[in-house]
Parts: structure tokens; sequence; C-alpha cells
């Protein structure tokens, strides 16, 4: 199981802030996965300025996910 | 020397900067970030901060680490406060103590530069009118970032 985390405006677009799922693969395979869910996931993973992160870290389109991980999806950041 | 709180309680930023004071810091700086009560022309009654509990606070640790590789310091604070503030409220800390003014300028602004960009925090407005929405990334603080 991975778990998926979901943060700020997508976190409310898509009624959910957090998942549990089996997968592994690239980041950019688990967002066509969570992509076929409906139209809105589609739409919310088609965004290209969509960040992600892996255990907390920065990962890109390619980064593998692996049993375990926390994974999470968020819009550009607005602090400070 | 790094220090990084993320809460919901306000902050004594003259606190902050009288811990950093030393014999050795000639120089201490310190940037307050304030809740204005207009955005893009609207009247906002008050602001959630979301973030990341966890990525949040080791991304900011990581920014002060650079900071202190770019620069040579003495100390640097940072409280970035979450959870609701209301207009005229501090929002957050970015205190640099160094031996000199040079280098406590430039490092409290990379801090807050990169703390714009890429600490996971996400700010929504209420306005006045009852309305809502979350505030949308700035190129400009892109640009700023950029630039170190």
């Amino acid at each position: 199981m991975i778990k998926v985390l979901f943060f700020a405006k997508l976190r409310e677009t898509l009624g959910t802030s957090d998942l549990e799922i089996d997968y592994a693969g690239t980041v950019a395979d688990l967002k066509a996965q969570l992509s076929m869910r409906n139209d809105c996931w589609a739409e919310q993973f088609a965004q290209e300025n969509l960040l992600c992160a892996i255990n907390q870290q920065v990962a890109a389109d390619e980064s593998p996910v692996s049993e375990g991980d926390e994974v999470a999806f968020f819009p550009p950041v607005t602090g400070g | 020397m790094i220090k990084v709180l993320v809460q919901v309680e306000d902050f004594d930023a003259g606190a902050e900067v009288a811990q950093l004071r030393s014999t050795a810091s000639g120089a201490i700086v310190q940037f307050v970030g304030v809740m204005r009560d207009n955005n893009q022309g609207d009247t906002v009654a008050s602001m959630h901060l979301e973030h990341y509990p966890g990525m949040t606070e080791s991304s900011i640790e990581r920014i002060l680490v650079e900071a202190s590789e770019r620069w040579s310091l003495l100390g640097c604070t940072v409280i970035h406060r979450v959870g609701t503030v209301l207009p005229g409220e501090q929002i957050v800390l970015v205190a640099v103590s160094a031996a000199h003014r040079h280098a406590a300028f430039q490092a409290c602004e990379f801090v807050m530069d990169y703390l714009k960009t890429q600490a996971p925090f996400w700010k929504k407005e209420q306005l006045h009118n009852g309305e809502s929405r979350w505030v949308d990334a700035r190129e400009s603080d892109d640009r700023a970032a950029a630039r170190w």
C-alpha cells in the first residue's frame, strides 16, 4: 500500500485529503491511474503546474513510487 | 543556530531578535510579513493558511542550511503561522544574525524568496463579501527566487 495525500485547492476540488492504494510505478503512471476515477480527477491531474512529493521530498513525473511511500500532490505554494 | 517553528499562535518578533543577539553578531536583519486587508482590489476579512506537516518544517530547514552555506551567518530563525490570520496580524518572521550587515540583509531576502516559492504553505482568503478563494502563486515570486 501507498498513502496518497492531497492539499489545498486540489484537496477541496477532489473532496478528499488522502487515500491508500496498492501501487508501484512512476508518479506519471500514478497520476494516470488516479485520472481514471472520473472527469474531475482527470482534469485535476492534467494540470501542468501540479507538484508532487514522495516521502516529503520534491519528486518529478519519472520518480519511482514504492510500497510504503507517502506521495503528496499539491498546487504551487503560496506561503510567506 | 537554526530555529524553525510552524505554529497557529502569534509570535514575539522582538524576543526572537533578542535571542539572536550576541557579542559576535554585528548585524541582525528581521523581516515580518503582515496580512493585508486588500488583495487584487478586494477587501479580505481573514486568511487561512494550510501546510504539509513535516515537509513544511524540513523544507524551511533546508532553505536555512543553504543560506548558511552561501553566507557566513551566526543564527537564523523562521516562524511561520498556519490556521486563521486576520488583517494586521503577523504571518511570518525571518530573522538573521551575522557579523556584518551585507550577509544578514542578503540571507534574509534569500530565505524569504525561497519560503514564498518552495515551502508547502497555501493561503485561502475569505473576502469581505462572503466569498472565499485560494491565492494563486505569483510569477513575480518565482522571478525573485530565481535571481539567487
